[in-house]
């Protein structure tokens, strides 16, 4: 136990001396590559909560994390071209505030996962990877196919939206932002992990059968898990298209859900740090091997396929070692 | 007019059902006896039809294409089976998908590496092209027709092949208990590899038949995996008629949704409104016909309960 939470902090100190040096030595492109891992550390955290903590390998968290993206566009959009977003039966406008914008794609995360868990968990084991699959292949074909908000090429946003006092065009401002929310979020699901319904959720994972017969509900569990799992992937998703200041279906697509699982195993099922080290671990690979090669995406395959095939656990299984059943 | 047109659009969405069923079949087969779930079978769809595009470049017959794309993909298959595959089959789902998701990569990336970026063009033969004149005076490509005929008779083939032959009361045999027919003396791996080519082969002759009409690109593989997924959903896992019944369905859905959607609402829309929201919802139909059968029925429509 004492080695991963040298590890925790290690993780958390590079990610926070890299860019501080980087704004010093004046690299903003380095301060910009550790916000993307910042940010797809929080959608890693929130497949976690459902996949780690669950069992439940979705495989359609592109979903929540294209839906968050898709709440700061379009409100943003909105805004920026001063036109309302709805007026009837009530006036919604659009708005810049990142705060307010982070409380809707949380919300659309949530209500989406709901939804898809609700009619996903009425089955188990691969019927439940397809079918989040489908689902998230359904929203991607919607995004597409839907002219409002660009379609296929996607909404571009001209200016970052604004945080109260801060000035977040800056890219160490923003950087600061994200870095906070992903102390809250680690913070947020430290202790979920360690209530009475983290301990249940992980009795579940393991053996649904006892805790019916105790008498919990293992499907509530589970829809509330994938819900909680959906907010936090939503919000990451908000975040990443302030980072690009644009959204498009890309984020919505089967690739980004296979990658934020990327983050996942690479770092760590089921361990609160685990999709930190991986985002950071994948987004080193993506720079490093993608400087090498032009077909990166082989090496990553190689990788992934030795991590699969002959270190289960990830970075935190290698360094940490096999995580103790009782804690 | 309008009538005929909707036989036509039957039509495409029957041919669109029955080349969805050869990839879906392969996937419940490998999942019913193997237990696993292969990501990877899109690209083996990929494979053969890049197989195709480049014999087809090089020799300029399209037999030789298919046959060359039946060989590219079993032998794909054979290979990944042998060297990843078959270590993932006491493994759980999770890393089920992770390495078939390496694969993906691997495969998707090589054919870039191979082929370029752009995408390859297989011209259907001029023996097949054309259209032809059905009965109440339809005209339908004689491609298309080819390949209606092609899946239903391969279809047959298969289901013939699972009831009658020796290999097919293995594989049903495999489905019902692994540990049972090894110690009968079945070569159980053998078995399994077979079971593997088989279903890549079958993937990659469907990517050929396709590829000819539409374009035999990289990522070709994914979006057809993802809807033989949806069919299998919808059929229940390792059905073979399950898989057939949800092909049809999905393929008709598909194609139809796409076709009358837009029509149904230019009646009370006006109709670029209409052109929009109709094929917004068409694009979302097959997911809710899914959604639709798993309120109803968890397990598929001939899964087992």
């Amino acid at each position: 136990m004492k080695r991963e939470t040298l590890l925790n902090a290690a993780i958390l100190l590079l990610l926070l001396a890299l860019p501080l040096w980087a704004s010093v030595a004046d690299e903003p492109f380095l301060i910009t590559l550790t916000t993307r891992a910042v940010i797809l550390a929080i959608a890693g955290i929130g497949l976690n909560f459902a996949l780690g903590f669950g069992g439940l390998v979705s495989l359609g968290h592109a979903a929540f994390f294209g839906l968050g993206g898709y709440a700061m566009g379009i409100l943003a959009f909105h805004a920026q071209n001063y036109t309302p977003m709805m007026e009837w039966p009530l006036l919604i406008e659009g708005t810049k505030s990142m705060p307010v914008i982070w409380l809707v794609a949380i919300v659309t995360g949530a209500l989406a996962a709901l939804v898809i868990g609700a009619l996903s968990l009425r089955t188990a084991g691969v019927y439940f990877i397809m079918i989040t699959l489908a689902f998230g292949q359904m929203f991607y074909y919607f995004a597409i196919s839907w002219p409002a908000y660009g379609g296929e090429d996607g909404l571009s946003i001209y200016v970052r939206n604004s945080f109260p006092g801060l000035n977040t065009m800056d890219p160490i401002q923003f950087f600061a932002v994200c870095y906070a929310v992903l102390l809250i979020v680690l913070f947020g699901t430290w202790r979920a992990a360690r209530s009475p319904f983290g301990l249940m959720l992980g009795a579940a994972r393991q053996n649904p059968d006892r805790v019916q017969a105790v008498g919990q509900v293992p499907y509530r569990l589970y829809l509330t898990a994938f819900t909680i799992s959906g907010a936090i992937t939503g919000l990451a998703g908000a975040l990443f298209a302030d980072l690009n200041r644009f959204v498009s279906p890309s984020m919505l697509s089967w690739q980004t859900s296979g990658e934020i699982m990327v983050f996942v195993i690479l770092g760590g099922v089921g361990r609160v740090f685990g999709p930190v080290a991986g985002a950071a671990l994948f987004i080193l690979l993506e720079h490093t091997l993608g400087g090498l090669s032009e077909f990166w995406h082989i090496y990553l395959g190689a990788i992934l396929l030795g991590v699969v095939l002959f270190a289960k656990g990830g970075l935190y299984g290698l360094i940490a070692g096999r995580e103790v059943a009782h804690d | 007019m309008s009538s005929l047109l909707l036989i036509e659009q039957a039509l495409n969405g029957l041919q669109f059902g029955v080349m969805l069923f050869l990839i879906a079949a392969g996937l419940t087969l490998i999942f019913g006896v193997m237990g696993l779930i292969n990501l990877a079978h899109g690209s083996l769809y990929m494979v053969g039809a890049f197989a195709a595009a480049g014999v087809s470049a090089l020799t300029g017959s399209f037999l030789l294409a298919l046959v060359a794309s039946l060989a590219a993909a079993a032998m794909a298959g054979v290979v990944i089976e042998m060297t990843v595959i078959r270590r993932l089959y006491d493994r759980d789902h999770l890393d089920q998908v992770l390495a078939t998701f390496a694969l993906i990569l691997i495969f998707s990336e090589g054919t870039r590496y191979l082929f370029g970026s752009f995408p390859l063009f297989l011209d259907k033969p001029e023996w097949l092209s054309g259209t032809v004149t059905l009965p109440l005076g339809i005209e339908y490509s004689l491609y298309r027709l080819t390949l209606i005929g092609v899946g239903l008779a391969l279809a047959a083939g298969l289901f013939w092949m699972i009831a009658r032959t020796r290999v097919g009361i293995r594989i049903r045999a495999g489905e019902n208990d692994r540990e049972m027919i090894g110690a009968l003396g079945v070569n159980i791996s053998r078995l399994y590899t077979l079971v593997f080519a088989l279903g890549a082969a079958l993937a990659g002759f469907a990517g050929a038949l396709v590829g000819a009409i539409q374009s035999v690109q990289i990522g070709m593989g994914e979006p057809v995996l993802i809807l033989a997924f949806v069919v299998i959903v919808i059929g229940g896992i390792g059905s073979i008629k399950g898989a057939f019944i949800g092909a049809i369905l999905v393929g008709l859905t598909d194609t139809l949704g796409r076709f009358l959607l837009p029509q149904l609402f230019a009646l009370f829309m006006n109709p670029s409104e209409a052109t929009s929201v109709g094929s917004s919802l068409a694009s979302m139909s097959i997911y809710l016909l899914m959604a639709g059968v798993l309120l109803f029925r968890p397990k598929g429509l001939f899964g087992e309960a």
